[in-house]
């Protein structure tokens, strides 16, 4: 059973999307991420353009993250001031990263970019997160206490000017590193598709020092709309959002999350960040040897010049 | 495409009676002038639009035509030859090539051909290469390998624009906006004759146009031509237009539906 996707045009097997979609909604749903860092790698394996599979990712990502963040805010566990500073620069940077696409389009250059970028983030995240658990894992083994966040110890970031108090987190910080940690994901929601939750989440914790009780729906109140923000850019400027394969998709991810949330609830915490550690890692592989392999034809005909 | 059948028969008769016009004519002619004018060539179609709906896999497009002012010891030993090509809307197109740089594989270089046809399907009564000289074919741009590809912008080497061509005409030949159906040209009568040209599933949308190309002993004769608009349809082309055409309004919409579908799947899963 085939359906013709009109942006991407090309013909893609309606049960093959069905079921990355329920795939990646399960996974998800059971590590508690976007997805958008997995289903933009499945989509260019799928031979989608690469193009069209990271504008796709990040209207995923509305529709995966927007019922968490809505039930963070009704329980109020964000941090509604740091949540808008990160926003601000996340529309920012999303704003930049879209000039940096079209312009990497225009040099025929965007398809490598986009996997050099996923090798890149996926291999450096996968290994610490792997390292990370396994640490955890084997002082759990030890039956030591285990320790994620340490507060009180300050380190060079808290040293840096432009102070600002944020009461919800009970932190007194300098909006440099917020901004910075906004602006760069906001690039990433552009060019890889991402939300970004993966590489915010710790971030906060480790560097900014912000409780963990408001990371995540902090995160999620700031990745809803850079995600949104960026599909209405991409689709406006660079045209490259395909609404029947986004359909499907978060149809299918939507179930397939309720799943992953349920197995996710049964797991306990430093299996499923190894298990999501090897998995990344995995994704990072393929799209690494794919840079390296003949491709079939080295010549390609630019389409998408529409009348 | 049922409507073909309905056209044919339609275009048919409207042929027929034209060629008895014109042999009609032909007939009075001799009478007074012993000097033959010169052959002609004619041809029609029902319809200058064709609608596609979005399931389209391709299909066949019958064009009638006629020759006019034929001789008909030089028709029945075949020295009469048609060709028949459909020409997809004309737009600049990029190729580029990939190098091995620091193991990765990598578009290094580029080129710009000006005015390609997007598509271009092409039926004769024989193999083009038995019907006229090369010369005479490229001159006219008629077959695959004498579309013009003409890189604007590019002073490099020959031998790359070359590789370049090929790969192109090779690309659109496996995709199948390129074909070619020799022999798909078949007398209905000594002057009439009707030509199956294929048009891929891909057609592109636009203006195309409709040459036909009449060759006597292997000289070119004359050249005429029809403009056939191709209009896609269906929720896909809607949708596709509406990316282009509305993207503000597009975008909008993807966004609403993604916050409705993720905020919708929690209220119905919701287990309190």
């Amino acid at each position: 059973m085939t359906i013709y996707l009109p942006i991407a045009e090309m013909s893609v097997n309606i049960l093959v999307i069905l079921g990355m979609g329920a795939a990646v909604g399960f996974l998800s749903g059971m590590f508690g991420v976007g997805g958008g860092f997995l289903i933009t790698p499945l989509l260019i394996f799928y031979n989608v353009p690469p193009a069209i599979a990271v504008a796709t990712g990040a209207c995923l990502v509305v529709a995966s993250s927007v019922s968490g963040a809505i039930s963070h805010f009704r329980r109020g566990t964000l941090d509604l001031k740091l949540g808008t500073l990160l926003l601000v620069s996340g529309l920012a940077g999303s704003t930049a990263g879209i000039g940096v696409f079209a312009l990497l389009r225009s040099l025929g250059l965007l398809d490598l970019f986009i996997s050099l970028a996923y090798v890149l983030l996926l291999g450096t995240v996968g290994s610490l997160m792997l390292i990370e658990s396994l640490r955890a894992l084997r002082r759990i083994a030890k039956n030591k206490a285990v320790s994620l966040n340490r507060p009180g110890q300050h380190n060079w970031v808290h040293r840096l000017p432009f102070k600002m108090r944020f009461k919800k987190s009970k932190i007194y910080l300098s909006v440099l590193p917020v901004i910075a940690i906004g602006f760069l994901l906001g690039i990433l929601t552009s060019v890889m598709g991402i939300g970004g939750g993966f590489i915010m989440v710790p971030a906060m914790i480790y560097f900014l020092r912000v409780p963990t009780g408001v990371v995540i729906g902090t995160s999620l109140f700031q990745i809803v709309f850079v995600t949104a923000y960026t599909t209405m850019i991409q689709a406006t400027l660079n045209h490259t959002v395909d609404i029947i394969l986004a359909l499907q998709l978060m149809i299918a991810g939507v179930v397939g999350a309720q799943y992953g949330v349920r197995v996710g609830q049964r797991l306990r915490a430093e299996q499923l960040r190894a298990l999501l550690a090897l998995l990344v890692l995995a994704v990072g592989l393929r799209l690494a040897i794919d840079l390296v392999l003949t491709p079939k034809d080295i010549y390609s005909i630019v389409t998408g010049g529409h009348a | 495409m049922s409507r073909f059948p309905a056209v044919a028969a339609a275009l048919r008769l409207l042929v027929l009676s034209l060629s008895l016009l014109s042999t009609g004519a032909f007939a009075v002619e001799r009478q007074t002038d012993k000097v033959r004018p010169p052959e002609g060539i004619e041809i029609g179609m029902s319809t200058n639009e064709i609608a596609i709906t979005s399931d389209f896999t391709g299909a066949d497009l019958t064009i009638f035509g006629t020759m006019t002012n034929i001789d008909d010891y030089l028709q029945q030993i075949g020295q009469y030859d048609i060709i028949v090509t459909l020409e997809g809307p004309r737009v600049d197109t990029t190729i580029r090539r990939k190098e091995r740089v620091f193991g990765i594989w990598i578009n290094t270089e580029q080129m710009t051909f000006s005015a390609v046809p997007q598509s271009y399907s092409m039926t004769s009564t024989r193999v083009i290469k038995d019907i006229a000289p090369q010369q005479e074919l490229a001159s006219l741009n008629v077959g695959i390998d004498h579309i013009r590809l003409f890189a604007a912008n590019y002073f490099g080497d020959i031998a790359a624009l070359d590789d370049f061509r090929q790969a192109f005409r090779r690309q659109m030949l496996d995709s199948g906006l390129y074909q070619t159906n020799p022999g798909g040209i078949r007398f209905v009568s000594p002057s009439l004759f009707r030509a199956t040209l294929k048009l891929p599933a891909n057609v592109p949308n636009g203006v195309h146009m409709v040459h036909a190309y009449l060759f006597k002993s292997g000289d070119f004769v004359m050249e005429t031509k029809l403009p056939l608009r191709v209009v896609k349809t269906g929720i896909e082309q809607s949708l596709t237009e509406a990316a282009y055409g509305n993207s503000f309004l597009y975008g909008l919409s993807a966004v609403i539906i993604a916050l409705t579908i993720g905020w919708a799947g929690s209220v119905i899963f919701r287990k309190d």
